[in-house]
C-alpha cells in the first residue's frame, strides 16, 4: 500500500537528482543523457565569475529571513490582539477575512498589484492625483520592489500563520492567566510573560520548517510580481526565477542545472548546519 | 490596582480593535478594488484610473468574457478535471501511505518516513525535472503533466501520518486483525472513517494547490486547448499588458481586439468566483485542520 508513495517519489524526485549531471556538461536538448560533451566546472566558473551565483545566493537569503522573521513576529502580535477582542462574531469575521488572501491564486495577486501600482490607471496614481501629487513609475522603481514583495508576502501568508498561532494560545490553560491576575499582573504582564514564552515552541517548529526551504524562494510570488521585467533584475531576481528563466527563454541548459544544483547543495548544507547547531543547544527542537 | 488594571484592559482592547479593523481592511480593499473594477465602465477606468466604488456602473466587461466563453470555459474544465482527478488520487495514495507509515508495527517505517522527507532536504534541481518529464515520461501536452508533479508533497503525507496515529488507536487494528480483516479492509473500513477531518484538510489543500496552479501549463503545455484557468487569465493579461506597452513605445495604437481594463478585471473574478464563493464554508475545515496540526506540532 505504500508502493504508489514510493514509486511517486522515486520518479518524481530521486531519478532527477541523476540529472545533475547537465550541469557539468555543455547540453544540448537533442542529445541524450550522456552525450553531451563534458566540460567540468565550466559552468559554475561562469556563473561565479559573472557575480550572478552571489547576487541570487544574497537576494534569496535577504528575502527569505525578512518573510521567515516579519511572517511570524506579526503573525503573533496581531494573534495576541485577535484573542483578547470580546466580541466572538467581529473575531470570527475578521479571522476569516484575514485568512482570504491565502486562497487566492498568485495570478490573482499579480491582478491586484497591476490594479494598484499601474502607471496609466493604478489606484495609487489615482489616488495621488486627486491630492495633486505627479504620477508615480512603480515598476521602473527597482528598490520599492523589495519592500512591494515582503508586503505581499505578508499580505498573503499572515492570516494562515495567525490561524496556527491561535491555536497554540487557546491552548494556553486559563489557570496561569487567573493566577497572574491575581498575583497582580495587568494585562500587558500577562502577555508577555505567559502567552509570549508559551509561543516559543510553535515559533521554534515553524521557523524550522521554513529554514527548510530558505534557498528556495516563493517563486509563484516573485515571478508573478516581477515576470521577465529586466529593470527589475538586481533587487528581485531569486534562484528560482533565474533557473526559470534559463530553462524556458535564453535556454541555458547547462547553466540552468548548475544554479539549480548550487541551489540544493547550499540548502542542503545550510539545513545540515542549522540542525546540528539546535541539536547541540536542545535536542528536543532539532528537525531530525 | 484596580483602576489601573481596567485602564491597561481598555489600552489593549482599543489597540486590539484598531489594529484588527486595519489589517482586515487591508485584506478586504484589493478584491473591492478588483469587484469594482469589473463593473466599472472601460473608457471611465481609462479616463479616470480604479476607483473603490466604480464611477461609471457598468457590465460591459462581464458580456465580453462571455460573448465568446468557449476559452474560458474549455480552461474552466481542464481546471475543473484536474482538481477533482489529482485530489481524489493524491488523497488515496497518501491516506494509504499515512496508514501504512502510522502502523507501530510496521518495521521499516522510519526507513521510509525518512526517505519521503530526503525529498525536501536535496532534489535535482528544476532543470533536471523538466527534462525527466519532457523526454523520459514524455508528458508534453498530456494532463499526466498538469496532475502527477503535485499528487503528493512530503509535508501532507506526515500531517496525514500523524492525524491517523492520533485518530485510530492502535488496539482497533489489533482487534480488526483477531476478526480476520486483511490491511487494505483495516485501511479501507476503519482507517478512512476515523480520519475524515484530516482527510478534508489535506484534500483541501490538494484541491486549492491544483485549482490556483499555473505553473505545470507554464512548463508543460503548449497547446492553448490545455491550458489550466489560472495561465488562461495569466496570458490574458500579460499578452494585453506587452501589446499595450509595445504601443507606448512606437506611438501605435494596437488597442483594436484587446481585452480592455474591465474585461481582465471580470475575468479576474469569473476566475476566483468559485474560491470566494465555497470561502465561506471551507475556511472552517481549514482552520479545524490547521489547529489539529499546530497543538499536535
Amino acid at each position: 500500500m505504500l508502493l504508489p508513495t514510493l514509486l511517486f517519489f522515486l520518479v518524481n524526485s530521486y531519478f532527477p537528482m541523476v540529472g545533475v549531471y547537465y550541469a557539468f556538461t555543455q547540453f544540448d536538448f537533442n542529445s541524450g543523457l550522456f552525450d553531451a560533451p563534458f566540460i567540468g566546472m565550466k559552468n559554475f566558473e561562469f556563473l561565479w565569475k559573472s557575480g550572478t551565483l552571489v547576487k541570487l545566493t544574497l537576494n534569496t537569503i535577504g528575502y527569505n529571513l525578512a518573510f521567515i522573521l516579519l511572517g511570524n513576529v506579526l503573525a503573533i502580535v496581531c494573534a495576541i490582539l485577535l484573542s483578547e477582542l470580546r466580541h466572538k462574531w467581529f473575531k470570527k469575521l475578521t479571522q476569516s477575512i484575514m485568512f482570504l488572501p491565502y486562497f487566492v491564486s498568485f495570478v490573482i495577486l499579480s491582478v491586484i498589484v497591476y490594479n494598484v501600482f499601474n502607471y496609466d490607471n493604478g489606484f495609487l496614481n489615482t489616488l495621488l492625483a486627486r491630492f495633486g501629487a505627479g504620477p508615480v513609475d512603480v515598476y521602473n522603481k527597482p528598490v520599492v520592489w523589495i519592500f512591494l514583495i515582503v508586503l505581499f508576502y505578508l499580505w498573503k501568508n499572515l492570516g494562515y500563520s495567525m490561524v496556527i498561532y491561535l491555536a497554540a494560545i487557546t491552548g494556553i490553560s486559563d489557570e496561569y492567566y487567573e493566577a497572574a491576575k491575581i498575583d497582580g499582573a495587568h494585562i500587558f504582564q500577562r502577555i508577555w510573560y505567559i502567552t509570549v514564552p508559551m509561543l516559543k515552541s510553535t515559533f521554534v517548529v515553524l521557523l524550522l520548517f521554513s529554514l527548510g526551504s530558505i534557498m528556495k524562494g516563493q517563486f509563484d510570488l516573485f515571478y508573478q510580481l516581477i515576470g521577465n521585467n529586466g529593470v527589475l533584475y538586481n533587487t528581485t531576481d531569486i534562484l528560482d526565477t533565474y533557473v526559470f528563466r534559463s530553462l524556458k527563454v535564453t535556454f541555458d541548459i547547462g547553466m540552468a542545472t548548475a544554479a539549480g544544483l548550487y541551489q540544493s547543495l547550499f540548502g542542503f548544507i545550510l539545513i545540515m548546519t542549522v540542525n546540528y547547531i539546535i541539536r547541540k543547544i536542545n535536542d528536543d527542537y532539532a528537525l531530525f | 490596582m484596580h483602576i489601573k488594571d481596567d485602564h491597561y484592559t481598555r489600552l489593549l482592547q482599543g489597540l486590539a480593535y484598531t489594529v484588527i479593523i486595519l489589517g482586515s481592511l487591508a485584506c478586504l480593499i484589493p478584491f473591492l478594488l478588483i469587484i469594482s473594477a469589473s463593473l466599472t465602465s472601460n473608457d471611465s477606468i481609462i479616463r479616470d484610473g480604479y476607483h473603490l466604488i466604480p464611477a461609471e456602473f457598468s457590465l460591459e466587461g462581464y458580456k465580453t468574457v462571455f460573448t465568446f466563453p468557449d476559452e474560458v470555459l474549455r480552461a474552466y474544465g481542464v481546471t475543473l478535471f484536474t482538481t477533482v482527478t489529482g485530489t481524489a488520487l493524491g488523497l488515496f495514495f497518501m491516506t494509504m501511505a499515512g496508514y501504512v507509515l502510522a502502523r507501530k508495527d510496521f518495521k521499516y517505517r522510519n526507513t521510509f518516513s525518512f526517505y519521503i522527507y530526503f525529498t525536501t532536504l536535496f532534489g535535482g534541481g528544476l532543470v533536471p525535472w523538466y527534462i525527466m518529464m519532457t523526454k523520459y515520461l514524455n508528458l508534453t501536452d498530456s494532463y499526466g503533466a498538469l496532475i502527477f508533479p503535485g499528487l503528493m508533497t512530503p509535508f501532507l503525507i506526515i500531517l496525514m501520518k500523524n492525524f491517523i496515529r492520533s485518530a485510530v488507536p492502535e488496539e482497533l487494528f489489533e482487534s480488526a486483525k483477531i476478526d480476520g480483516a486483511g490491511d487494505f479492509k483495516i485501511y479501507w473500513r476503519i482507517v478512512l472513517q476515523l480520519s475524515m477531518p484530516g482527510i478534508a484538510t489535506v484534500g483541501l489543500f490538494l484541491a486549492l494547490a491544483y485549482w490556483n496552479d499555473w505553473f505545470s501549463s507554464s512548463l508543460f503545455i503548449n497547446d492553448t486547448h490545455k491550458y489550466q484557468l489560472q495561465f488562461h487569465l495569466y496570458n490574458v493579461i500579460n499578452s494585453a499588458q506587452f501589446i499595450a506597452n509595445m504601443g507606448a513605445g512606437t506611438g501605435v495604437s494596437l488597442g483594436g481586439d484587446l481585452p480592455t481594463e474591465s474585461t481582465k478585471m471580470a475575468m479576474a473574478i469569473v476566475v476566483t468566483g468559485p474560491i470566494l464563493f465555497l470561502y465561506p464554508f471551507i475556511q472552517r475545515y481549514f482552520v479545524k485542520g490547521l489547529t489539529i496540526g499546530a497543538v499536535k506540532g
